[in-house]
């Protein structure tokens, strides 16, 4: 029973990274038609920035942690605007292969810039867990769940009740239209992409301290965003967050559980799932079948 | 490209060995011919039906496992039964692993084309990555990283010298032309068919397919199991001939080299792939010698962009547009209309 509570507990916390990265893939998707196959890189990019910040130039953590967001959201728009922009209106395919173009540009980039071996970030939180009765949780750990939360709420709040998200919601569901009520829909794409990279950016940054940061660990978090987004339904907002909660716990169980060698193949079992009993995705309001 | 032109490049390519002695070359050669047959089955997909299939290894390491696992032998516990196998022939291996690949298409075809859009390649990447960890961890059976050593290479009954085993590069060679030329006249033939022209019409318009009678779906499918088994043959000629086959046969770059082999060659065109495969097979040993590994991949990743971006049809096709201008020279331009540029 302790351990099932340890359990939940962890997946939990993993849960708010997952979501961020759900919610950004599913945002680029949603809105733009594009399959992002840069997402994990910007997940890698997010926590390089960190490292770089923090290990390298000896900024404030917390500040570095913004700033790395903030270049994560910079790599977004720029990438937007040279890769994307020339070719809108062009199919899905081809959009996808410049994207898995820049994927292995990007990632490769990484490997040159700091090498293949693991780096590791330094937390200014106190070694001690926090121990709550039978479970235990390190510090790190719940400051990375409460900035996801915070973040996942923050984005929420942005296309819910701002002008700018109403223009993305407008953009999402019928772009000629939106354009003709004089929504500039290419500054929305960027401002999509740049916040849905954020989002990768700021995933990738959280878990810097609590793993390792080295060049392929993107390959595993976009795999995982897919799965996620599959899971909720491709565009949706917040079958993406519960998205992310549902592939963590299912990985936490199944590692500790079944075996831990096959965690990161249970985002596999789940998108198989879906697709055999609710091919639309868990959350989905509408058919998209084709 | 005319009736004789697959025969006079079969003509060139089996004359190689004649005039170039080198082995290291004849190695990359058989590899480059190895990725280009994976290549060809990847078209399919890719080229003909529009579907990209991201974990396009994950049938050509089935295929060299099942092969593998086929010759040397093995034994499993499946359910508390024990299934031994005992070696086999290793032309019966190779055909077990051709079987094992296309079921494994038939699953993921059956599965990911109940909806269309990204579905399939995600599915397909995933798929690859799972099998990736299956072969890690299924020690029993695979050895997991410890890999599985001591394949035995081709052994063949040939006129003239009998039971013959394949050691050394020259009959790997041939061997690997010869499937390779299979697999060309395979796709062409499917292709130019029927089912072909059913793919290109989902390709071009789905709905429109679908309304004078084309069952999509089913055709997806076939199009899958025809490609994936295509992989798996890849897969078995390349385990038999470097006798080694550890997890990392699943890595994402060997299907990033497929997809880039195509895009560039040309998608849907018959000798798109070969142009492509031929070309990214080669060129990186010219590389090696004046970049890093990251900064060859650094450059595939840029001129996958530039080619999507400035030559979006690929070599080929912009090969044989020079072919036919330069063909149909102004002399010949009246001939041109006549053909309706045959």
């Amino acid at each position: 029973m302790d351990q099932f509570l340890q359990h939940v507990l962890n997946a939990l916390i993993l849960g708010g990274t997952y979501a961020l990265l759900g919610i950004g893939l599913t945002l680029i998707f949603g809105i733009m038609r594009v399959v992002n196959f840069t997402h994990g890189e910007l997940y890698t990019f997010g926590a390089y920035m960190l490292f770089m910040f923090v290990m390298s130039m000896g900024t404030n953590f917390f500040l570095g942690l913004v700033l790395a967001i903030v270049m994560g959201v910079l790599l977004g728009a720029l990438t937007e605007v040279v890769l994307l922009r020339p070719i809108r209106g062009a199919d899905i395919d081809t959009t996808m292969l410049v994207m898995i173009g820049a994927w292995i540009a990007m990632q490769s980039l990484e490997q040159f810039t700091w090498s293949g071996v693991a780096k590791s970030v330094n937390s200014p939180f106190p070694v001690d867990p926090l121990v709550i009765g039978p479970v235990s949780v390190s510090w790190g750990r719940i400051f990375v769940f409460a900035v996801a939360i915070l973040l996942i709420v923050g984005s929420h709040a942005l296309i819910h009740r701002t002008r700018l998200g109403k223009a993305m919601r407008a953009t999402f569901q019928d772009r000629e239209t939106a354009a003709l009520m004089g929504v500039k829909i290419n500054q929305i794409y960027t401002a999509t992409f740049a916040l849905g990279s954020g989002l990768a950016a700021a995933a990738g940054a959280l878990l810097a301290p609590v793993f390792v940061v080295y060049p392929t660990m993107g390959d595993a978090a976009a795999l995982k965003s897919f799965a996620i987004v599959i899971l909720g339904g491709l565009g949706n907002f917040w079958g993406a967050a519960m998205g992310g909660f549902i592939l963590a716990i299912v990985e936490e169980f199944g590692a500790g559980y079944i075996s831990s060698g096959y965690r990161d193949a249970m985002g596999f079992v789940l998108i198989i799932l879906v697709l055999i009993f609710k091919p639309t995705g868990l959350f989905a309001q509408k058919e998209r079948v084709g | 490209m005319s009736r004789y032109m697959p025969w006079l490049v079969l003509l060139i390519f089996a004359s190689v060995p004649l005039w170039m002695q080198d082995q290291y070359f004849l190695h990359i050669l058989i590899t480059s011919g190895i990725f280009i047959i994976a290549a060809i089955s990847l078209n399919l997909l890719l080229g003909y039906t529009g579907q990209l299939s991201l974990g396009h290894v994950a049938f050509f390491g089935i295929g060299a496992y099942a092969s593998a696992l086929g010759s040397l032998g093995f034994d499993v516990e499946i359910f508390g039964y024990i299934l031994v196998v005992e070696p086999k022939p290793v032309w019966l291996a190779f055909m077990f692993g051709i079987v094992a690949a296309g079921l494994a298409g038939w699953f993921i075809g059956k599965i990911s084309f109940k909806v269309r859009g990204a579905y399939f390649v995600i599915v397909t990447i995933s798929f690859a990555e799972v099998v990736r960890l299956v072969a890690l961890n299924w020690i029993d059976l695979t050895e997991g990283p410890m890999a599985l050593n001591n394949i035995p290479p081709v052994t063949l009954w040939l006129p003239g010298s009998g039971e013959t085993t394949f050691w050394r590069k020259l009959p790997n060679y041939y061997l690997v032309l010869v499937v390779a030329a299979i697999a060309f006249e395979l796709i062409r033939r499917i292709v130019q068919s029927r089912i072909g022209r059913a793919l290109v019409a989902l390709r071009e318009n789905e709905p429109l397919a679908m309304s004078v009678g084309i069952d999509v779906t089913r055709y997806l499918v076939i199009a899958t199991i025809v490609s994936a088994a295509i992989a798996g043959a890849a897969g078995g000629l390349y385990t038999h001939y470097v006798r080694i086959v550890d997890p990392d046969i699943f890595l994402f770059i060997y299907t990033v080299t497929m997809v880039i082999m195509v895009i560039v060659g040309g998608k849907g065109t018959l000798w798109g792939p070969v142009v492509g495969g031929l070309l990214f097979g080669i060129m990186p040993e010219f590389l090696r010698e004046v970049a890093a590994p990251e900064v060859q991949w650094i450059i595939y990743g840029v001129s996958m962009i530039l080619i999507v971006f400035f030559l979006p049809q690929g070599i080929m096709p912009a090969v044989s547009r020079v072919w036919r201008d330069f063909r149909y020279s102004p002399s010949a331009s009246a001939q041109t209309t006549k053909e309706g540029g045959g």
